[in-house]
């Protein structure tokens, strides 16, 4: 006689599946809503809230101030666009001399390589000063002198270096044997960089990508340290004129409706990634 | 059937070559990679609609020999010569000659980021700079003629190691080229994925294309190859019609090389 198993049907699978999810569907609701709601609980009857709600969150405020800030951040998205287009450009073209050896490139070469190093090694907030000042007192035919392109210029720069290694790296991953198969076709270096090592390369590294530009968006508030007056600095006066922080807050809400869209989305592109590669954190089924 | 029909593009190569130069010929090739000579002196010649198969064990230098004619390896010493005409002076501009060639890998080499069309055409249309709808329809024809049509808007990861590298050979054929050179095309391939794409290029020889293989597959160049080439430590050991080189072997290295094929079932 064969031995008597117990045999586990498929319903009983999806039955065990279903409570599965039920009790993970509860215990995040249930933690979610005494965390947030014990924190928001905590921050509401703390002794110094009615002075915080009218300093940071006052309807007034915020209906006076809201116009200019949001004119102000015209600025802010007109300098983020340009520049990001020039450091694109600029950290490409770094990219490119500083991957591939061309002998008439060579002291062009060194010069990226110096550029990178000081570009990333002073404070940002430092160049915007340097060239803000510096450039006009040079008293030079032909540069500009308005405080918006010196500071766009200052941080275009400082932005080109850290991309530029971002895409170096990106280069870098695309494996040799595709340059040798664009070559075998018959395609001119310059082609085989353009139509099939380039695209690749930046498709590489989207998510770093992005990541920098999410951090230029907010890094052209430091411009206004040499004068124009973008979404920031406009709170920022304000605040000093009325003693009241809420254009500040109007202001970073300003900022979160351009990043977090923009954080949405290389998180996307990561979660894509890793579903096509398969993820390091894999720990089997749960 | 016209060129475009047959999934051809580009003009058939006429050119001024002396009457019976073989398509490629090569003398006294060296090529050596810091300091380690990997390929010895090689001479070989091949005839118009000639097979020529490269027989030898991994690192015998059998795909250094294919990249040096597809001027992808700068040579040490020697000549190769196509139609006639010196390819490796150096100082000559290697792109219009490559363009004459077609190259197929062992790992295939697909562009991931193109559509299998885009693949089969890239060539055509970039360094032929051929008319972008007549190529499309060539690969289209090409890519239907391998089986492959429905695959067409395809990415590459999307197919098997089999289509894949089908899809290479397509690419590399498009532009009609004097010479196929396949390096080891089926050994990335799941065993039963090989039979297409040997199946294909015996088509190919049939229908009249000029190529040099290096392969481990014995019985495949008993059935195509003109010639065998056994290549040991960068020289070419022995060399003959596939019948005399694989069942009567006169060098003992060649011998030795059969042998152990023979104790893998590889023969």
């Amino acid at each position: 006689m064969s031995t008597q198993y117990t045999l586990t049907t498929r319903e009983d699978r999806a039955r065990a599946r279903r409570r599965r999810s039920r009790r993970h569907m509860a215990i995040s609701g249930i933690s979610a809503v005494v965390v947030l709601g014990g924190l928001t609980a905590r921050i509401l009857t703390a002794s110094g809230w009615p002075t915080f709600h009218r300093t940071f969150l006052s309807g007034h405020w915020f209906a006076v101030s809201f116009g200019s800030i949001l004119s102000g951040f015209w600025l802010d998205v007109r300098m983020f666009l340009i520049i990001e287009a020039g450091v694109l450009a600029l950290a490409l073209a770094i990219a490119l001399i500083r991957t591939f050896d061309t002998p008439v490139l060579f002291p062009l070469k060194l010069i990226c390589i110096g550029f990178v190093d000081v570009m990333r090694g002073v404070p940002t907030i430092l160049l915007i000063y340097l060239f803000g000042f510096g450039v006009p007192t040079l008293n030079l035919k032909g540069l500009p002198t308005d405080p918006v392109v010196l500071g766009g210029i200052a941080l275009g720069l400082n932005y080109s270096a850290y991309v530029s290694e971002v895409l170096r790296a990106g280069l870098m991953s695309v494996h040799p044997s595709q340059g040798s198969a664009a070559l075998a076709l018959g395609l001119t270096p310059a082609q085989a960089l353009r139509t099939v090592i380039v695209p690749q390369a930046v498709r590489n590294v989207v998510p770093p990508l992005l990541n920098d530009f999410i951090a230029l968006t907010k890094d052209v508030a430091l411009v206004s340290i040499i004068g124009p007056q973008e979404a920031a600095r406009v709170a920022q006066i304000f605040q000093a004129q009325y003693f009241n922080f809420t254009p500040l807050m109007a202001a970073a809400a300003l900022y979160l409706c351009v990043t977090i869209p923009l954080i949405r989305v290389v998180d996307h592109l990561q979660w894509r990634r890793i579903r096509q590669r398969g993820s390091a954190l894999a720990l089997g089924p749960r | 059937m016209s060129d475009v029909e047959a999934g051809l593009v580009g003009s058939p190569d006429s050119t001024g070559a002396p009457a019976g130069a073989p398509v490629l010929e090569i003398r006294g090739l060296t090529k050596s990679y810091g300091g380690i000579e990997v390929l010895k002196g090689i001479d070989l010649a091949v005839g118009e609609n000639q097979a020529f198969a490269l027989i030898g064990a991994s690192g015998s230098g059998k795909s250094t020999l294919l990249r040096c004619i597809d001027l992808l390896e700068e040579i040490d010493d020697g000549d190769i010569f196509l139609d006639g005409e010196p390819i490796t002076v150096p100082g000559l501009n290697p792109v219009p000659i490559r363009r004459k060639l077609g190259l197929v890998f062992q790992a295939f080499n697909l562009f991931p980021h193109m559509r299998v069309i885009d693949n089969v055409t890239l060539g055509a249309i970039k360094a032929q700079k051929l008319d972008h709808t007549e190529a499309r329809e060539a690969g289209l024809a090409l890519l239907a003629r391998f089986g492959l049509e429905s695959r067409a808007r395809d990415y590459p990861d999307r197919l098997s190691g089999g289509q894949q590298q089908r899809v290479a050979i397509a690419r590399a054929m498009l532009t009609r080229p004097r010479a196929l050179l396949l390096d080891e095309v089926t050994s990335a391939l799941d065993p039963e994925l090989v039979g297409d794409v040997l199946e294909l290029i015996r088509e190919l020889k049939q229908e009249g294309a000029t190529m040099i293989l290096a392969t481990h597959e014995m019985s495949f160049a008993r059935d195509v190859a003109d010639q065998v080439c056994f290549l040991e430590d960068g020289r070419i050991v022995e060399q003959g019609s596939p019948e005399q080189i694989l069942s009567a072997p006169r060098e003992a290295a060649t011998q030795r090389f059969l042998a152990r094929l023979i104790k893998a079932n590889r023969l």
